[in-house]
């Protein structure tokens, strides 16, 4: 660790593992009350379950995105963080406040809730995603601006790189696109078309940027490659991703009540999505095969190759499968679009803080490199949840086939539940995938605490 | 080490050089893909709505077309006089024949300007028809580019202005004119594909 105040990145890092862990087991849960309906029931509803399971993700990339960030910055701009202090008081009041939000969700029922914490106030509760209590938006957009506060200023007194640009651009863009979930018109058309600008702006533009700045930093210290080659790269690689993900929002577009012209803009633009994922595999490769140096982070290089190659099936092949208006037309909201919000969130957004942790945490722990044994078993999880997570999106995939057939393109359709239970089968398949993910993330946490010889404290 | 091998190997090998660098390359193709992608789709509608393409084809201002595809060939020309120039280090030299290439550019948009205010005017929008929705759109994309390879020419401008490029060091400015053709070329099929071909 060149600087001292890189260690704020520690406890962030600690808490984005935990709440991984708890997702999935809310993951688990759910998948099983596919199966039997009334597992848990009335004590969890899926409608909760599955809501703590996509908040608990989001906000755990965000502690992933926010403790990479504190690390990366003060290396980056060769210049100690601005303010530790804020940096760990922000992470007490996160932490304390995404853990309020989830007792809120799983003691109350909903709406006393809302009526609890303010929604009459300002209307912004109820809608997937965005389910988090006014207040709990208001400490998260806090929070964003003492971070980005914190992040500006260390950027202004150092080193301005092109990967620590990149990636305040994405962090501000995040914070910026957010604000829109306080924008809830009573238009129902409206209401959607702005739903996205948070949701599809979030996850297909600015953190686009996010990933490919953490990408190319780990590129740059586990290859030695030269900073020009990567950075010329990471540029070509978010032009794309802008150009191709922010018109590619069209595609959300289709059927919500917008003007005709979405699905053309929509079907092209985001059809060529995959190009920068694609790009971002190739460039992956290109620079590990190009490297300079035998980091002894062999882990590490394994998260950011499969960062790539993930994303790309996930979020670009996936993505594809579905995006175009006509096959849209049958696929929308199926078992296809869960296929590939599984594969894609897991590629894109949970490999790349992976890696980035796999490449911090030792270092954050005084070895350049964790013991070979701890490796070993580090690169046994990452096989593990990622092939897990290749069936589940498999299983879901074949579960969206049918589903879409039975329901919608059959000339007698059967109706939404009755068509759950034709494919159930596939749903149980999913859940034993399930079960392989949650052992690999075990062993995940295991390996933190195997012991060994490691290597020396400098990478 | 052998990265350094790759390369000397690649120096000496004989055969033709990449002009620019090879990351605008994959920009350029990717950018071509999604016009390409774009004019199939163009041609997918047209078919199955013929008569009216042809009917509304015919209210497009050609002249302003054959402008503007006039200018878009001179600025690229400019720009190949600007990239030899550079070759032989007349810097001056290359920094005027920018500066008229940016006119150029700057009179497409003006000329682009012009036709979209009066098209406009008569109520041509994304939604008054599959024809005008493609014909918005197609121009539309293509004059954001157009503005892109301003940015690009003004930064080259810069670059002569100041020296920067030489026979030594061609990269940058190769780079630029290559993303400048391709708006130029882009246009090449553009203009027929949407204008003229009835």
């Amino acid at each position: 660790m060149q600087y001292k105040s890189q260690a704020v990145a520690k406890p962030y890092f600690i808490a984005a593992i935990g709440l991984f862990v708890g997702q999935i087991l809310f993951g688990l849960i759910m998948g099983l009350q596919y199966v039997i309906g009334d597992f848990l029931f009335p004590a969890l509803p899926f409608n909760i379950a599955r809501m703590v399971h996509t908040n608990l993700l989001i906000v755990w990339l965000l502690f992933g995105f926010m403790g990479s960030a504190y690390y990366l910055i003060p290396e980056e701009t060769e210049t100690e963080l601005y303010s530790p202090k804020l940096a760990l008081a922000l992470f007490w009041i996160f932490l304390i406040a995404g853990a309020l939000t989830i007792v809120g969700y799983l003691a109350l029922p909903y709406a006393t809730l809302a009526k609890l914490t303010g929604n009459d106030i300002l209307e912004t509760m109820g809608r997937e995603f965005l389910e988090q209590p006014l207040i709990t938006k208001v400490g998260i957009v806090i929070v964003a601006l003492g971070f980005l506060f914190n992040i500006s200023m260390t950027l202004l007194k150092g080193r301005k790189t092109s990967i620590s640009m990149v990636l305040i651009v994405g962090l501000w863009g995040l914070a910026i696109f957010f604000l829109f979930s306080f924008y809830n018109p009573h238009n129902l058309v409206k209401d959607k078309f702005y739903w996205w600008w948070v949701v599809h702006l979030w996850v297909e533009g600015v953190w686009e940027l996010i990933l490919g700045a953490l990408l190319a930093y780990v590129l740059i210290k586990v290859t030695g490659v030269d900073r020009e080659v990567i950075e010329k790269w990471l540029y070509v690689i978010i032009t794309l991703a802008l150009v191709t993900g922010l018109i590619g929002t069209g595609h959300h577009y289709y059927w919500i009540g917008t003007p005709q012209y979405w699905q053309w803009w929509g079907s092209i633009f985001s059809a060529l999505e995959p190009l920068p994922f694609f790009a971002m595999t190739v460039f992956a490769f290109n620079m590990v095969n190009r490297r300079r140096r035998e980091h002894p982070n062999k882990a590490a290089v394994l998260w950011a190759l499969g960062t790539g190659v993930m994303a790309f099936l996930g979020a670009g092949v996936w993505g594809f499968l579905h995006t175009l208006a006509p096959v849209n037309y049958y696929t929308h909201g199926s078992q296809i679009t869960a296929a590939h919000g599984h594969m894609a969130f897991y590629g894109a957004y949970v490999m790349v803080v992976l890696t980035f942790i796999s490449y911090a945490m030792p270092i954050l722990r005084g070895r350049a490199a964790n013991s070979e044994r701890s490796q070993v078993l580090e690169m046994w999880s990452f096989w593990l949840m990622t092939i897990a997570m290749v069936f589940i999106t498999l299983f879901l995939t074949a579960a969206g086939i049918l589903q879409v057939w039975l329901q919608r393109v059959s000339d007698t359709p059967m109706s939404f539940m009755a068509t759950q239970d034709q494919i159930s089968l596939f749903f149980w398949m999913r859940e034993w995938a399930g079960v392989v993910f949650f052992t690999g993330l075990v062993l995940y946490l295991v390996s933190f605490f195997v012991k060994g010889e490691t290597k020396g404290a400098n990478a | 080490m052998e990265n350094t091998r790759n390369t000397a190997t690649l120096a000496a090998a004989p055969g033709p050089r990449l002009a620019g660098d090879l990351a605008i390359w994959f920009f350029i193709l990717a950018e071509l893909l999604a016009f390409g992608v774009f004019f199939a789709a163009y041609a997918f509608t047209r078919a199955k709505n013929l008569e009216l393409f042809n009917v509304e084809q015919q209210a497009l201002n050609r002249g302003a077309g054959v402008i503007n595809t006039m200018l878009l060939l001179t600025a690229s020309y400019f720009v190949v006089r600007a990239v030899q120039a550079a070759e032989r280090a007349a810097s001056a030299q290359s920094a005027r024949w920018l500066l008229a290439a940016i006119c150029c550019g700057l009179g497409f948009i003006g000329v682009k300007l012009t036709e979209y205010s009066a098209a406009f005017a008569h109520g041509v929008s994304l939604s008054s028809s599959p024809f005008h929705m493609f014909y918005l759109s197609l121009t539309f994309f293509h004059f954001m580019h157009v503005i892109l390879g301003l940015v690009i020419l003004l930064a080259l401008w810069n670059g002569a202005r100041k020296g920067r490029y030489h026979a030594g060091d061609m990269n940058g400015m190769e780079t630029g004119a290559a993303y400048w053709h391709m708006v130029d070329l882009v246009w090449l099929i553009l203009f027929p594909l949407v204008y003229v071909i009835n």
